[in-house]
């Protein structure tokens, strides 16, 4: 008999069909992973088998846990959940009781869920996820996202649980903490011989994780099998795109380097913090003394963990942000920051992180689009339609959808208009600050190909800001690695991956998931 | 019209309100009898075909009294709202585009009002330049100066921090354009919201005014002068205190009911396009 077995699950709300009959079985200590894209019901599925389903969906189909079926009475579910399922959410922030200390929420997670016989105990479960019983004392705020993680891994531990649902845990983590919470969650699993349902929509994630795995699209489930006979012989369609997507295989022609187009000489940007004036406290030094040049027809890549700098830099270079000492020189011009001159402004564009934070909801594509056109005063109407034609047809999309408003687009369209608004200018320079990050892992491939696509049709020089270093070396004719606001190693992609030297390029290249094979 | 079916404390709302103002309106053309006309000798009647709520210690028509006082209240508390939202919605923008030593001042000169009770400051104007509706709509609206401020400069905080206002900036955009073309239409819901709301206050803090004779003069009228007249009669006639009375109660809760409703048919409308960039 299986530990769970789900056969014909359908997840409804209203008219629409979230999930559509999912069959899948689940035994003692395997390690099951769950692929889909957003808005595929993969979290959906998982929230079905622990009854957490939000308020309006209608679950058809059934759940046999151990052969039973689910509880019907909220309470009796409440107390299965808390004996039998342990669950690991994506942001442990939200998660942890912000007003509690961390180790006095493991605590009420094994009262609530041992009654008497207590076999675990507070400083056990936090040796076990790697951490000190001082980490105990402090208060989520105090920890940094992967200490958080560990937490919601020791109470989702403390009942004992049979199943570990661990639903996008490593998402919001950067790259190194990522793979030690992946390995700590693998080595758990091995130990207590417990059984994971691992929902991602990173394949190689899931690919150093299970054993065992499932691909979910539309709310269907396409192709399910062993991890390494799906990987190696994908049946589906759907399962091979997402595979070939995954690998990053943009390889880059060699762009031939003209003369140095940006020069950024000693920057430096200092954050005041609290104080006044003479109790002031020390400055936060986000940029520290960076100097780098970028040669026009480039593609020069910075890499670093969270919070070493990279995006204030990159704010910096486009006149967001002023930096408080050094100078950057665009084509023999200097400037600072904000102080960019307005006739060179249209010469650096930026493209966002978020493509559902960049347009302005309330305005059509067209007049987003149109807003930089504004820095090339000489303009006729007639030509500014050409341009805003000729830089949606660039990215691939028709010059109808200039009368739309960004919610009929979907993430991956979005990110291609962002491109075109910073293409309809025709600037030299296109800082990328994470490209390909919010996008779904079927569409990074396609966009990283229209940028390529777009530098060489365009002669347009890149700066990437990247904490992916796969992307980074598929796209990239020159890596910086940045840590703490200061760059510490510099070079060619294949050189820095085949031999880093400093400690956190060592770190960061050893913290890469294995590329999945069959 | 689908939208405001489907949330139905907003149709109800909605309608109620529509109802008193409409009910206002008509006053300005037609009422049932001239609402300056005393006559004694019908004083004190009970409802009645010919006066359908009576007549008034001084024998005029209540029902024409009340339409005529629900006019008075809505253009009272409308005007304050315009006022308020007329300069501290800007005021709000320009704290949160600008920033530093902007939002400081704006923040301050907020703290100020809030500082003052709205009636001494009725009071004060009423002392300076005598009392009257406009010094009503004066006084009501100043105090709503600093409520729209805030919820206009807490808004745009939130949508100024988004990678599309980046963007304009990047275009060369001022902060007065930024704040014009990306702030404003996203807080534009907030602030209608809040208007509904400020406009309910408005109407009893106008029946306020008016009842301790800082308001409406006779001989016209509002809801508030109507309790006035009323109160020293209330044991021997008390349904001439609930006609003014319950109206003011009515036109609350209507426009209470309407704000609330506003506010979840805009949530939902937003929720279904996925968009979490605007300000509900």
């Amino acid at each position: 008999m299986s530990l769970l077995e789900v056969s014909g699950l359908s997840v409804r709300f209203g008219d629409s069909d979230a999930v559509t009959d999912v069959s899948f079985r689940l035994e003692r200590g395997q390690r099951f992973g769950v692929i889909g894209e957003s808005g595929s019901g993969k979290t959906l599925t998982a929230l079905a088998v622990t009854g957490l389903l939000p308020d309006g969906a209608q679950v058809g189909g059934t759940i046999l846990l151990d052969g039973a079926p689910l509880p019907t009475i909220e309470r009796d579910m409440a107390r299965l959940r808390g004996k039998r399922i342990g669950m690991v959410f994506q942001e442990p922030m939200t998660a942890l009781n912000p007003l509690m200390r961390v180790g006095d929420q493991i605590d009420e997670a094994i009262r609530l869920n041992n009654g008497e016989y207590n076999t675990v105990d507070v400083a056990g479960l936090l040796a076990e996820v790697g951490l000190e019983p001082r980490h105990g004392e402090r208060f989520a705020h105090q920890l940094s996202g992967g200490q958080r993680q560990r937490v919601m891994i020791a109470m989702a531990l403390a009942s004992q649980p049979d199943i570990l649902i661990a639903d996008e845990p490593t998402s919001a983590l950067d790259l190194i903490t990522q793979r030690r919470v992946l390995d700590l969650i693998a080595e758990i699993c091995a130990r207590r011989q417990m059984a994971l349902l691992f929902i991602s929509h990173d394949l190689k994630a899931v690919g150093a994780l299970c054993t065992y795995v499932a691909v979910m699209h539309k709310g269907r489930l396409v192709e399910s099998g062993p991890a390494a006979s799906v990987f190696a012989n994908p049946q589906q369609d759907y399962t091979r795109k997402l595979i070939a997507a995954s690998r990053f295989d943009v390889r880059p022609e060699v762009h031939r380097r003209g003369a140095t187009l940006l020069e950024v000489d000693n920057v430096r940007r200092d954050y005041r913090q609290g104080g006044a004036w003479l109790w002031a406290q020390k400055p936060l030094r986000a940029v520290n003394e960076v100097s780098l040049s970028i040669a026009s027809g480039e593609c020069l890549a910075l890499v670093g963990p969270s919070g070493c700098g990279k995006t204030t830099l990159a704010k910096i270079v486009v006149g967001l942000d002023t930096a408080t000492s050094g100078e950057i020189r665009l084509g023999g011009t200097a400037y600072h920051g904000a102080d960019l001159p307005k006739a060179l402004r249209r010469d650096i564009s930026l493209v966002f992180q978020d493509p559902f934070g960049s347009f302005n909801p309330r305005q059509t594509i067209a007049a987003s689009l149109g807003e930089p056109l504004r820095l090339d005063p000489g303009l006729s109407p007639l030509d500014r339609h050409a341009r805003l034609v000729e830089a949606i047809e660039a990215v691939g999309l028709n010059a109808a959808m200039l009368d739309r408003y960004p919610h009929e687009f979907s993430g991956g369209q979005r990110q291609r208009l962002a491109i075109a608004r910073a293409l309809v200018t025709k600037p030299k320079l296109v800082v990328l600050d994470e490209p390909v990050s919010a996008l779904d892992v079927s569409v990074r491939g396609e966009v990283l190909a229209l940028l390529a696509r777009l530098q060489t049709e365009f002669g347009l020089t890149y700066l990437i800001i990247s904490h992916d270093l796969d992307m980074v070396r598929a796209v990239a004719d020159r890596v910086l690695v940045m840590e703490a606001g200061r760059i510490v190693e510099e070079g060619a992609p294949e050189a820095i991956f085949t031999n880093p030297q400093h400690t956190l390029t060592r770190d960061l290249v050893a913290a890469r998931l294995p590329e999945i094979t069959g | 019209m689908k939208r405001i079916l489907a949330h139905p404390s907003l149709a109800i709302g909605l309608a109620a309100t529509l109802f008193f103002a409409l009910l206002g309106l008509v006053s300005l053309f037609w009422t049932p009898y001239p609402i300056a006309q005393i006559e004694i000798g019908r004083r004190f009647l009970g409802p009645s075909a010919e006066h359908w709520l009576g007549t008034d210690n001084l024998g005029r028509d209540m029902f024409s009294l009340m339409m005529s006082g629900t006019l008075t209240s809505f253009v009272v508390a409308a005007l304050a709202v315009a006022i308020g939202a007329g300069i501290g919605v800007p005021l709000g923008l320009a704290a949160a585009a600008w920033g530093g030593p902007v939002e400081w001042l704006v923040l301050r000169f907020t703290d100020f009002i809030f500082a003052f009770p709205a009636l001494i400051v009725a009071i004060l104007i009423s002392t300076l330049i005598g009392p009257g509706s406009i010094n009503a709509v004066v006084a009501i609206g100043v105090f709503n100066i600093p409520v729209f401020a805030r919820v206009a400069r807490g808004g745009a905080l939130s949508i100024a921090t988004l990678d599309f206002v980046a963007a304009g900036r990047l275009a060369g955009f001022g902060n007065a354009q930024i704040a014009y073309r990306h702030l404003l239409p996203n807080i534009m819901s907030l602030i209608i919201v809040q208007g509904t709301i400020q406009l309910s206050l408005g109407i009893l803090s106008e029946a306020g005014l008016s009842y301790v004779g800082l308001g409406t003069q006779p001989p016209s009228t509002s809801l508030g002068l109507m309790l006035k007249d009323a109160q020293s009669l209330f044991l021997l006639h008390p349904f001439l205190t609930f006609v003014p009375g319950l109206c003011i109660v009515l036109i609350v809760i209507a426009l209470n009911i309407a704000g609330d409703g506003l506010r979840d048919a805009i949530d939902a409308r937003l929720r279904a396009q996925g968009s979490s960039n605007v300000v509900a």
